[in-house]
């Protein structure tokens, strides 16, 4: 993956010029004394984020942390007062009109709170509104419009009018709007906090399946920490204009290096936010035992393959008669389970069978280590884990 | 004792006639100019109103309705034009309705170019609103007398006044009609990339359409009410019917004037009512407001509403 969006010592002023505001944040003044000094308001201050392409970037933030006001900087919806925003390497903030409209159209697009949808505008003319604005054909634009109409499963809505559809359906419009300009960054703007929890979230998983296909670059902003963390590839949580922290989301929920973001990570369900990475032991490098590869662990063995792969589990009696030179076959005899270690605890603790030993597979499902109901137990309870190994076992 | 007549020393009155003299000398062929489009565009409506037979003209005033507003609108209408032909005041009736038809033309193209650029630029807002809150608070019969110094007496001129005083609320309800569209759709014209020019044809304007229409209706009521007060500047119509009904204390003759008036502008006022309320989402506050108190105040009601 490589960097797509840069966000670059960004200040945003409101209130009058910006310059007396800003040098006095260089200088270290709090937001409240540049309020107290110079009647400014401080919107966002020296923010620097790097977004991957092709992850979903969550900003998170209370009401007036400036998180609406760091995205809407993206777009230039709002203009910042200072600092750069470069879309692969170009900077955003000294575009002309011209150029930044040429962008809008074809390199960022948006979705909105309230799904700002033209109320007069049959749903697919809704989304071909990008298109059209770009000047393109009626006819190319329908197709697109159909096509990624069928893509949010509204086939069968493009003749409808925005009112007769419900506002989980309004805003897969205000989805399908966004991605029909092709554009590869997509502000999401509280794109799901106007709708009830459970079509919350169904959007919520819409999102993350058309994501695993579109990889889109999607920088998201929300007040909901759970949704941060059930979406976000990263999070940025923000603070009176400020990111007070930036970081994976298990490693900001295990580390919140801060009480107010603390304050957030109390409540949450760490089963669904943990993966099987984070409580595993890892293994260690493959034995040859009697002529067979064997990653041993708490209870025996698991016999592997050339390339890592998992042939079968000995029990910890048998590796003796492995070792005195006993038949592989027979031994392998006792059952167990494997799961991925991108599964979440959640997933884990459903695999757990008494007495069975479970093995963690990597992405090549080869065996990085082992789980045991303990740790993952360990793991929810939450006092820091011990760091983690991400080692491959070399064989 | 000190008397407030001591202090009537500014003699205003002289300056005003003053400069109105100096504007009707020395701008003759502005007036001139102004008078031309609305003249020749008065005299063919009413010819063209006046030709037509009266049944066809019911006709199509009835499917018009039928168009705009719906099945009893247009029964509506085609009685009541019915009921005007009865009452003997059939040609009155339409003269009355070409200078409201002209009228409307003419306030229609300046009042919504107007609106629009009052809505778009607040300093062009802030030059506009107090034009139109002296226009719209100076009440209809101050207007006759610069008209009549600078155009003259008649029809014409009349029309001339009727204009003036309809095309404010015309200018208002476009102006709160683009401001008003929900900021949130006009941020998200920005976001994908709208020009100027995109953002009002592809947006504003046709959000604000149902508020421009309730202008509209406004417009027409206050032109309908105008129509008949420029009979006193020489006006031909149905309000020159009322005049010489009055003058002559034929009580009759009056109120048969005031019943085709009222019939007229009952049929004027359903039909851009219809229009606005079947227009996507009406501005119901605008629509709603009662038809006689709109009749008789509509500068008033213009006030509280905007």
């Amino acid at each position: 993956m490589s960097e797509r969006l840069k966000i670059d010592n960004l200040y945003k002023i409101y209130g009058g010029s910006p310059e007396p505001a800003i040098s006095r944040l260089r200088n270290g003044a709090t937001k409240d004394r540049v309020l107290a000094e110079t009647g400014l308001v401080v919107g966002l201050n020296n923010v620097s984020l790097s977004i991957e392409s092709g992850s979903i970037y969550m900003i998170m933030g209370l009401s007036g942390s400036g998180k609406s006001t760091l995205a809407r900087c993206v777009n230039r919806l709002n203009e910042p007062s200072a600092g750069k925003i470069l879309l692969d390497g170009r900077d955003l903030v000294a575009l002309d009109e011209q150029a930044l409209r040429e962008v809008r159209r074809t390199r960022v697009s948006m979705v909105f709170q309230h799904f700002a949808l033209l109320p007069n505008r049959t749903v697919r003319e809704n989304v071909e509104f990008g298109l059209k604005l770009r000047r393109i054909a009626p006819a190319v634009r329908r197709r697109k419009a159909e096509e990624i109409l069928a893509v949010v499963g509204l086939a069968a809505w493009g003749e409808r009018m925005p009112h007769e559809l419900s506002g989980g359906m309004r805003q897969r419009v205000g989805l399908a709007r966004a991605l029909a300009t092709d554009a590869d960054v997509l502000i999401m703007d509280e794109a799901f906090s106007a709708l009830d929890p459970l079509i919350r979230a169904e959007m919520q998983d819409e999102l993350l399946r058309l994501q695993r296909t579109l990889q889109k670059t999607i920088l998201f902003i929300t007040h909901d920490f759970q949704e941060a963390l059930k979406l976000g590839t990263r999070i940025a949580i923000m603070a009176d204009g400020e990111v007070v922290r930036e970081g994976e989301p298990q490693d900001i929920v295990l580390d919140p290096q801060s009480d107010y973001v603390a304050e957030f990570t109390r409540d949450v369900d760490r089963s669904r936010v943990f993966d099987v990475r984070s409580a595993m032991s890892a293994a260690a490098a493959a034995d040859l035992i009697g002529g067979h590869r064997v990653v041993l662990c708490a209870n025996g063995g698991f016999a592997i393959d050339g390339d890592g792969r998992v042939k079968g589990h000995i029990a910890r009696a048998r590796i003796d008669d492995l070792r005195a030179g006993a038949d592989i076959a027979p031994l392998m005899a006792s059952s167990f389970s494997a799961i991925s270690a991108d599964a979440k605890l959640l997933d884990v603790s459903r695999v757990f069978t008494a007495g069975q030993p479970v093995a963690v597979l990597d992405g090549d499902d080869c065996i990085i280590g082992t789980v045991s109901p303990e740790a993952v137990l360990r793991q929810l309870s939450s006092s820091p884990a011990a760091p983690k190994s991400k080692e491959k076992v070399h064989v | 004792m000190f008397d407030a007549n001591d202090l009537a020393v500014l003699p205003v009155a002289r300056w005003i006639q003053a400069g109105v003299e100096w504007l009707s000398y020395n701008f003759r062929p502005v007036f001139i100019a102004i008078k031309w489009p609305i003249e020749n565009g008065l005299a063919l409506t009413d010819a063209a109103l006046q030709s037509v037979p009266f049944p066809i003209t019911v006709l199509l005033f009835s499917a018009v309705a039928w168009k705009l507003a719906g099945r009893s609108t247009a029964l509506f209408t085609a009685v009541s034009l019915v009921v005007i032909a009865a009452l003997g005041v059939w040609s009155e009736a339409m003269t009355t309705l070409a200078l409201i038809a002209t009228a409307i033309v003419v306030c229609a193209v300046i009042g919504i170019p107007v609106g629009i650029w009052s809505a778009r630029n607040d300093r062009v807002w802030n030059v506009v609103r107090p034009i139109l809150d002296i226009m719209q608070t100076t009440p209809t019969f101050v207007y006759l007398i610069p008209v009549v110094m600078l155009f003259g007496v008649g029809t014409v001129p009349g029309e001339v006044a009727v204009i003036v005083t309809a095309v404010p609320p015309l200018i208002r309800f476009t102006n709160i009609g683009i401001r008003q569209v929900d900021k949130e759709i006009v941020e998200a014209g920005h976001a994908f990339g709208a020009d100027s020019r995109q953002l009002l044809w592809e947006i504003q304007l046709p959000l604000a359409v149902p508020t421009i229409l309730g202008g509209l209706n406004q417009t027409v009521l206050t032109a309908m009410v105008m129509s008949v007060v420029i009979a006193m500047i020489g006006a031909e119509g149905l309000g020159l019917v009322v005049m010489q009904g009055l003058g002559r204390l034929d009580v009759g003759h009056a109120a048969i004037g005031g019943i085709a008036i009222v019939l007229l502008a009952m049929i004027l006022d359903r039909v851009t009512q219809g229009m606005a309320s079947r227009s996507g989402r009406p501005n119901r506050a605008a629509v709603k407001a009662g038809f006689w108190a709109r009749l008789f105040f509509p500068h008033k009601l213009e006030e509280i509403k905007t």
